[in-house]
């Protein structure tokens, strides 16, 4: 009997070790392929698998860079967007993270300070030409470029706003509150639009702070005291943040705009049910499709401190641990040329980081008609608070304007934010 | 088995077991070796996929565990808990969960076994319809979510049906009243399928002789339901309602795509909570601590079932 019991619990000692030492083989594995790149190769990630356009610019760069040496070769995987995170913390919690690899902007200083990123040396040189917005530094040092922006801006129909009398705004004179009020009110009183603005309100995820929160700072407001990191305390629960909170919910209770946009704004605004359309400057190809010249692209309103807008897209960094940091820093020079940020930003229709690359682009050169976008980029454009807390911040404040929006009560709202948000840095230190 | 013979030498003494047990299998091959071996594949997955992440969660909770930090975690106490006893998401995702698995359990079995007992006939192109009932099961949680999302939208189908009939349709997913009853409907309509089947199974393991003898005692359809058809599905009915309660429970796809949580916390669920706490908000220990508090939650529904099951089957 005994006997029996003692071969079962080998038995279920086997069972229970075998899976481990499956693991650690999986482990022993990959630290022998060094961080997956080993003889002069370099991996590369990048989220950009269902963007077409951009995959395609970013391989050209690949290719003439694995075309002008021999010594490394750089070799890239392309994720789909929606799993590209998830994929990269996994990948670092097994420490395999590959050499190159491209970030969302704002999460920047969250990856940097978990050690994710290592800085990039010797090139300040070059990013001093780029605008400040495509660059990601945390700690005084530079750890990601990107070769694009993006920016937000107010679109509508020149033909609309002339019909009722409202004022065309400029970059230096941006339409006030009260400016901007009215003529919601005028085109709300006409009748012919479902609604006079569109937000975009049905958009999820990163869309929520990234074009909410600069309304908030327009105000006065904004998401955590930015000169220590430690609380939002008075920033996002203020008086200025409880004036934005009302103004915001007096959009949805005057109908000024829906509760919860269509699917697609863009498609709502091109046909016609929305005077004013909210979002960024990837509008500007299918809006003009439709309208031609009559389709203008304004700058947002004054709420009080002068418009803003989210700065900061997708940017490439190299990862700590890279086990060849040198092949990965040659690449990163070798990709920051100018001729590289044209290419990119044309196959993306977006903002050229750099003043030379922005000549070369259709659209941006001076008095072009995309140029005003880079004029909004550099003037207005306020990056989201470069703290390693700022994912936590992002989805609590995204939750908070979600329910000051459906009618919560916003004091209340904001103080829970604040005090959630407190809760979280204080719980880590204040990231020191 | 050479190397018994090693493991023999230090119990046989002791214990005075004779080995005449070892002799059933002169070849090596014991069936206590053999049925190991059989359990050894299904045995890793789950211990490897179930009862390893199970026993992590339980020591996860008690720490400040973070999904991205530089820093190893260390161990809070209660903490986590204190935190989320004091959440007010916490105590709305709990009633929700509550509201959804409550309303969706007879709901959506007695939906499904209407189904069932009408495609129980035997016509032709019945099997169509069974098809089309089951159609929405085979498709994905996600699509169907999507394509609700669509139908719920203020200008949506349904609205414009309502506004046929002259009613004005509220905004079903944006509304903090409708927006659960709204999330209710889609899913019993989703699974309803499902369970049709697992009727259809229960009711076609009724013997028919006994509908003749009822047919001769001169019963109707609806004492036939309730003496013949009724208490010959008591095991499938036990089945159901455990099936349906856990889905009910696990509450998450739907949801994701159409609410996230939103309006006002109306629609968040527990799983919901513990999902974006853990993935979004980088707070494992505290998603943890969710999800041990939801486990224990499950259990205790499961283990009163049981009980109340196990009950009926005795007598």
């Amino acid at each position: 009997m005994k006997l029996g019991n003692l071969r079962r619990l080998a038995a279920l000692a086997l069972v229970v070790v075998l899976p481990l030492s499956v693991t650690a083989c999986a482990k022993g594995g990959s630290t022998g392929g060094s961080n997956s790149s080993s003889g002069g190769e370099i991996t590369m990630w990048t989220h950009n698998a269902g963007n077409a356009g951009e995959l395609g610019a970013i391989t050209k760069i690949v290719d003439d860079y694995n075309g002008s040496q021999t010594q490394y070769k750089v070799k890239i995987q392309a994720f789909p967007q929606d799993s590209y995170n998830q994929s990269v913390v996994a990948a670092a919690a097994a420490k395999k993270l590959p050499c190159v690899l491209d970030i969302d902007g704002p999460n920047v200083p969250n990856w940097a300070w978990a050690g994710y990123l290592a800085p990039l040396e010797g090139m300040d040189d070059t990013l001093s030409k780029f605008l400040p917005s495509t660059v990601g530094k945390y700690n005084d040092k530079t750890y990601s470029y990107g070769y694009y922006d993006v920016a937000l801006t107010m679109v509508s129909r020149k033909s609309v706003l002339k019909k009722y009398g409202i004022r065309l705004p400029t970059i230096e004179q941006p339409w006030t509150a009260a400016e901007f009020t009215s003529a919601l009110a005028k085109i709300k009183a006409s009748g012919d639009f479902d609604y006079p603005l569109d937000i975009a309100t049905s958009f999820t995820g990163e869309w929520w702070p990234y074009a909410y929160s600069p309304m908030l700072q327009s105000f006065g407001g904004d998401l955590i005291n930015r000169t220590d990191y430690k609380s939002a305390d008075g920033a996002l629960n203020g008086e200025a943040a409880m004036k934005w909170a009302t103004w915001f919910r007096s959009l949805v209770t005057e109908k000024y705009v829906p509760l919860k946009s269509g699917a697609d704004p863009a498609k709502d605004f091109v046909n016609g049910k929305s005077a004013i359309l909210y979002n960024g400057t990837w509008t500007a190809v299918d809006t003009r499709k439709k309208f031609g010249d009559d389709v203008v692209f304004l700058p947002t309103p004054d709420l009080g401190s002068g418009p803003k807008i989210g700065g900061g897209s997708w940017q490439w960094g190299v990862s700590h641990g890279c086990s060849d940091p040198a092949g990965a820093m040659d690449y990163m020079k070798f990709a920051a040329q100018d001729k590289y940020v044209a290419s990119v930003s044309t196959a993306t229709t977006n903002i050229p980081a750099t003043d030379a690359a922005a000549t070369q682009v259709k659209g941006y050169e001076a008095g072009g008609d995309n140029a005003v976008f880079r004029e909004y980029s550099k003037k207005f454009a306020e990056l989201r608070p470069i703290t390693p807390g700022y994912p936590f911040i992002a989805t609590t404040f995204t939750k908070a304007a979600q329910d000051i929006l459906t009618g919560a009560d916003p004091q209340k709202s904001l103080d829970q934010a604040v005090k959630d948000i407190d809760d979280n840095q204080k719980s880590n230190n204040y990231f020191q | 088995m050479s190397n018994s013979a090693t493991l023999k030498t230090p119990v046989t003494p002791q214990t005075g077991v004779p080995a005449a047990e070892d002799k059933v299998a002169p070849t090596g091959r014991h069936p206590h070796t053999v049925a190991l071996l059989m359990l050894l594949p299904a045995a890793v997955l789950m211990i490897t996929f179930l009862i390893i992440p199970i026993g992590l969660t339980f020591i996860l909770a008690f720490t400040n565990a973070r999904l991205v930090s530089p820093q190893p975690a260390t161990f809070v106490g209660l903490d986590n808990f204190v935190r989320l006893f004091d959440n007010d998401t916490f105590w709305k995702s709990l009633r929700n969960t509550i509201i959804f698995a409550a309303i969706i359990v007879p709901f959506q079995s007695a939906l499904a076994l209407g189904l069932a007992l009408l495609v129980n006939v035997k016509m032709r192109g019945v099997n169509f319809f069974r098809t089309v009932f089951f159609l929405p099961v085979v498709t994905s949680i996600v699509v169907v979510s999507m394509l609700w999302l669509f139908l719920y939208q203020p200008n949506g189908l349904i609205n414009a049906v309502l506004a046929k009939f002259g009613f004005a349709g509220p905004d079903w997913l944006g509304n903090p009243n409708t927006a659960l009853i709204a999330i209710i409907l889609m899913s019993a309509w989703q699974a309803m399928g499902f369970h049709m089947v697992i009727w259809l199974s229960g009711l076609q393991t009724i013997p028919g002789e006994l509908y003749e003898a009822a047919d001769l005692d001169g019963a109707s359809t609806f004492q036939q339901f309730q003496h013949v058809t009724w208490p010959g599905l008591r095991q499938t009915r036990t089945f159901i309602l455990i099936t349906i309660t856990i889905a009910a429970f696990a509450l998450f796809s739907q949801v994701n795509i159409m609410t996230q949580g939103g309006p006002l916390d109306a629609t968040s669920t527990l799983v919901f909570q513990a999902v974006r706490t853990g993935f979004q908000q980088q707070q494992t220990g505290y998603a943890s601590a969710i999800s041990l508090v939801f486990f224990a939650i499950v259990l205790a529904v499961s283990l009163v079932q049981r009980f109340l099951t196990r009950d009926k089957d005795a007598r």
